[in-house]
């Protein structure tokens, strides 16, 4: 869209066009069978978002350039398949779902800034998108101040709830809790070595844990606990340090680039992971392409959802996700978490029977999503999800083996008394 | 002290009452709030680039590590404004109310004693100048002290650059981490992000800006001004005739650490919030292409530069993204093969002679004495 | 912690630590060597260094890919290969780019430290755009994987045996090459007088578009043994710059011995400390010394002169 179309939509011609919105209502008295079963566009529509009688507008804001491109190329892709499928299906209230593509670039601001113009220019009805805290922290405000909604794929430290936004992802206490328990039962394991890199979500993630382990499990502690800066290369001291404290877990939440030199360098210097427990909640199936196979073969990672998982819907939805995206993509926790977005928001209309946000927040407590690959997936009324939490096993193919599942969904608790 | 009879030539002052038209009059009458909003994001890159026209322009020193000092002013606003919206009333569904909320997530109990200054503003604008000068004169004594400069200096200033965003990522509880200082809202209680709000910074903004132009302006027709220019073309003739090269470096230095400042204390304000992701040594080196852009001499080509290379940004990224790194990684080999003085001098070059032609053919037709002057005037400037 | 360990133990860990301290050396050395010599002997400053390094990565992930689809046999030697073709890769690509762009910024540093700059933004997007923006995974032959057991409770992984021995033999072969062959004795010529050396006919264009080109290639071969221990992706190059610059100016930039000499001292200095506290906290101390120390001895260790 050209400058002068978006200036003018702010002045006479919009006016113009919300008048001959207005008389929509009328139009339906003519016969029209075709658009007789789609709800009119003024009783969906009170907030003048981008809504027309075919088509709605939803923006997708991700990274496509930059150090996060690598991550977040794949909720891109899974939420252009989600909103294919969608608009196959027919669409939202008789709608096709068309999108507008932002780059965050890995940059906040631009984040921030592009946000802005989804909300404000496009009005956009809703809006996939951001992958690290910084970005999602970034552009919160802006959904408060101009009332969007956000769905956010990623697992990440919880410690917030908005009525701006949908969190997808599980948080902390989902992802750490389940994981230590089991770890503690089924392997006996008592001494903790904590590893994260050096920001918000492994810090406050390996607090839960801590508190986790030396409150709550058995005769546990923890042995050791060190970070490294974003972007560090070098591990032997640590990992020195690990063969000679010799603990029986090694919780590492490593993010990033440091990711493959860590399991590279780790394999080197002789830890067979097959014999040493190492649990982690930072690598799915796109880490794993980078640090190979054969590096973290052996090592459980806890998440609510694996490429392997066996059930009728990821049977269905790895397939159509290669058909689209090429044979060898992989499929990971963040990238099916992106794909419930559209599917959720399209659900949450269905049952608000109206696009304003105000009304698809209120809506959204509740709605359930039965066709979500890692199974069935429940919103919770502070905006986060219901899930099963799973611990697998890294193959040398670089997929999981599903090991362990808790047996009922786990509540989301984003601000956990006594772990703060 | 001004050796020119003028504290601004002709050429000059066309440049200003140009730049004032555009940016007072034409960019808020032609573009909505968000735009002139982006423009005043960019704006606040422009105060760093006039620091640098001072000081690697003028002075021959380049610094890659401008995002420390813009960081640091803008840190100082952030704390402020996070303060203001932290209030008891505010906070209360927090463990501890009245700080800020990621203090809380790190279990802090008590707001740490270097934020407490930052509760009153004229605090907080006396840190914001007085803070990255302290630190810029300590870099600059201990470097231009020992004659360091050139490749050597623009590596250190790299490192401390890196070091400061390793820093504040890491103390999470007391910087806010990766994630920086989010959710300002208030000003003294008028409410920042409004449009009304932002429309009014804007001119804010602009006229600080302008303070700054006139600043630089006055720092480079003072002796001071001439001796960096000599300075910056023959070191040791200078230091010869009696001159300390060092100290006029570290005020040079000084200034331009200033200048990024208030620049990063006014994106705080324009923006919203600041990241560490604005410290490092990529922000910094962008700020530098601003000015080469501009022409490193120029005091308005720094601002055009900024302007230009920002919306160009803007553009390519919303429509090709692939091609923009592209287009930004031409834009320096570019800038520094083919045009070293950057849009100043074909400004100066190309545009500048054919104006003058034609302004003298048309005194000479007029018949007054004026067609000297004219002629004068339009050498071109330092 | 020290006290909970036997005296036995404590060798073991000054042993294994040690050995941490030697491979973090080598690899510092393998970093700075090819930008000690294009900056010490050429006075450029190449911020796509660490690009040229990357290049040697994903020319050892192809030849890695080529090898495994047509020849398996020849697996387990492929990094022998694919090492050589890095540094003909990044070797080529360095000439190219002196030719194009350096040559005419010998007299102004400053500007080349913009101009490859902005280099290195254009090879990232090209390897963003030509290899997709997620890193490739380089998978090793089996010899070159685990580690060798030296007594019971000493480990060393086989990777840093290798890269140690990678790094003597180059630093042997730079050293041959710049002061005992004639070429060498040509490149130290046109260093110290440019005129005089085109006086006497050595061909100074040529000599430094080799030089540079060696520089780069050695930054291939470097790119190429960290597949080995780091990632390879697109904006992989950016995570070694700042220690390989700070290495090079900490130790005079004048001479090679003043590179490895930095480079020991900062690996040393970097993984003792990493022992004892967290790898943050290490990092930013050894970057406060590194630069602190600068401030006070500016022109670096090994420096003959001072340097602008």
């Amino acid at each position: 869209m050209s400058d002068e179309i978006k200036r003018g939509l702010k002045s006479p011609l919009r006016r113009k066009l919300l008048a001959g919105m207005a008389a929509i209502p009328a139009l339906s008295l003519l016969p029209r069978p075709t658009l007789a079963d789609v709800p009119a566009t003024s009783a969906v529509n009170t907030t003048g978002l981008a809504v027309t009688d075919t088509e709605v507008t939803v923006g997708i804001l991700h990274s496509v350039t930059g150090t996060m491109a690598i991550s977040e190329t794949g909720s891109v892709e899974a939420e252009k398949l989600a909103i294919e499928q969608i608009n196959a299906m027919g669409g939202v209230l008789g709608r096709k779902i068309k999108f507008i593509q932002e780059d965050g670039a890995s940059d906040w601001p631009t984040f921030a800034e592009k946000a802005k113009k989804l909300l404000v220019n496009d009005k956009c009805a809703s809006v996939m998108g951001c992958w690290t805290s910084a970005s999602r922290k970034a552009v919160l405000p802006v959904f408060e101040q101009y009332n969007g909604m956000l769905y956010y794929p990623t697992f990440y430290e919880g410690l917030e709830q908005s009525k701006n936004v949908i969190y997808t992802g599980q948080e902390a206490t989902q992802q750490i809790i389940a994981g230590l328990d089991w770890v503690n039962k089924t392997k006996g394991a008592k001494t903790f070595y904590l590893l994260g890199s050096d920001y918000i979500w492994p810090r406050t993630s390996n607090k839960i844990a801590r508190k986790h382990i030396e409150g709550h499990l058995k005769e546990a502690k923890v042995v050791g606990e060190e970070y490294f800066p974003l972007g560090s290369t070098q591990f032997n001291s640590v990992i020195n340090k690990i063969k000679l404290t010799k603990p029986d877990v090694i919780y590492a939440i490593i993010v990033g680039g440091s990711n493959v030199a860590f399991y590279k360098q780790l394999k080197a210097a002789g830890i067979d992971l097959s014999k040493q427990t190492l649990l982690t909640i930072s690598v799915t199936e796109d880490e794993i392409d980078g640090i190979g196979g054969e590096n973290i073969a052996g090592a459980y990672a806890c998440m609510k959802y694996f490429q392997s998982l066996d059930n009728a819907n990821n049977k269905a939805f790895v397939p159509a996700f290669k058909k689209m995206w090429g044979e060898k993509t992989v499929i990971g926790d963040v990238t099916q978490a992106a794909y419930l977005g559209p599917w959720l928001w399209k659900l949450t209309v269905e049952k608000a029977g109206s696009f304003d946000i105000d009304k698809v927040a209120a809506a959204s407590p509740g709605v359930e999503f039965k066709g979500a690959p890692e199974g069935y997936v429940r919103v919770h009324e502070n905006h986060h999800l219901w899930s099963k939490t799973r611990v697998g096993r890294a193959k040398l193919d670089g997929q999981y083996e599903l090991i362990y599942e808790t047996a009922d969904l786990v509540e989301p608790d984003p601000f956990p008394k006594g772990y703060q | 002290m001004i050796i020119n009879s003028r504290f601004f030539n002709r050429s000059e002052l066309i440049g200003f009452v140009t730049l004032a038209i555009l940016l007072f009059l034409i960019l808020p009458l032609a573009l909505d709030v968000f735009r002139l909003n982006l423009v005043a994001k960019y704006l606040t890159y422009a105060f760093v680039a006039i620091g640098l026209v001072l000081c690697w322009g003028y002075g021959g020193i380049l610094s890659l590590g401008q995002g420390v000092f813009f960081g640091l002013g803008g840190y100082c606003m952030a704390m402020y404004l996070k303060l203001e919206a932290s209030s008891v009333e505010n906070t209360k569904i927090q463990s501890t109310p009245g700080i800020p909320d990621f203090m809380d997530w790190n279990q802090i109990t008590q707001l740490p004693l270097f934020w407490k200054p930052f509760h009153s503003f004229p605090l907080t604008v006396l840190a914001i100048l007085l803070v990255p000068a302290f630190f810029s004169f300590i870099i600059g004594a201990a470097m231009f002290k020992r004659r360091v400069g050139g490749v050597y200096f623009a590596i250190i200033t790299q490192a401390i650059a890196a070091i400061l965003t390793i820093l504040i990522v890491g103390q999470q509880g007391y910087t806010g981490g990766i994630n920086g200082i989010t959710d300002l809202r208030t000003l003294h209680g008028w409410d920042i992000r409004t449009d009304h709000a932002k429309f009014i910074l804007y001119f804010v903004e602009v006229v600080l800006l302008f303070g700054c132009i006139v600043t630089a302006q006055f720092i480079r027709l003072t002796k001071l001004g001439r001796i960096l220019v000599a300075m910056r073309e023959q070191e040791d003739r200078v230091r010869f005739s009696g001159y300390s090269v060092a100290n006029f470096k570290i005020f040079a230095f000084c200034a331009a650490a200033v200048f990024a400042a208030i620049g990063g204390a006014l994106f705080t304000l324009e923006v919203g919030f600041m990241s560490p992701s604005f410290v490092g040594i990529v922000p910094s080196i962008e700020m530098v292409i601003y000015t080469a852009v501009g022409g490193r001499m120029s005091i308005f080509g720094a601002v055009y530069g900024t302007l230009l290379v920002n919306f160009a940004k803007t553009a390519l990224s919303e429509s090709f993204p692939q091609l923009w790194l592209f287009g930004l990684g031409a834009l320096f080999i570019a800038v520094v093969l083919a045009f070293p003085n950057g849009l100043a001098g074909i400004w100066q070059d190309h545009v500048q002679p054919r104006i003058d032609r034609l302004l003298a053919s048309r005194a000479k037709k007029a018949g007054s004495g004026w067609a000297d002057n004219s002629v004068a005037d339009g050498a071109p400037a330092e | 912690m020290l006290g909970d360990y036997s005296i036995g133990d404590l060798g073991s860990i000054l042993a294994m630590q040690g050995f941490a301290g030697l491979i973090l050396f080598s690899v510092y050395v393998l970093m700075a060597l090819g930008l000690a010599i294009i900056f010490g002997q050429m006075g450029v400053i190449n911020m796509a260094h660490g690009e040229f390094m990357i290049l040697g990565a994903y020319v050892t992930w192809m030849t890695a890919t080529v090898v495994e689809t047509y020849v398996p046999s020849l697996f387990s030697g492929y990094f022998f290969l694919a090492m050589a073709l890095a540094f003909v890769a990044s070797g080529s690509l360095g000439m190219l780019v002196e030719w194009a762009l350096i040559r005419h910024l010998y007299r102004r540093p400053l500007d080349t430290l913009l101009a490859t700059w902005g280099l290195s933004l254009i090879l990232q997007q090209a390897y963003r755009s030509i290899f997709g923006a997620r890193e490739v995974g380089v998978e090793l032959p089996q010899w070159m994987l685990g580690s060798k057991q030296i007594t019971d409770t000493i480990e060393v992984p086989i990777n840093g045996i290798f890269v140690m021995c990678l790094t003597v033999l180059i630093t042997c072969a730079v050293a041959y090459i710049m002061y005992l062959s004639r070429w060498g004795r040509q490149v130290r010529a046109v260093v110290q007088n440019r005129v005089m050396a085109g006086a006497v006919g050595i061909n100074t264009e040529k000599v430094d578009r080799y030089t540079f080109g060696l520089g780069c290639g050695i930054a291939g071969i470097a790119g190429s043994a960290f597949t080995m221990i780091g990632s390879t992706g697109p904006t992989a190059g950016q995570l070694y710059i700042v220690d390989t610059f700070l290495v090079v100016v900490f130790g005079g930039a004048a001479s090679l011995l003043g590179t490895i000499a930095s480079a020991f001292t900062i690996s040393q200095a970097q993984s003792t400390m990493e022992f004892f506290m967290s790898g943050s906290m290490a990092k930013v101390l050894t970057l406060l010394a590194i630069v602190a120390i600068l401030m006070m001895r500016p022109q670096g260790l090994f420096a003959l002169k001072v340097r602008k």
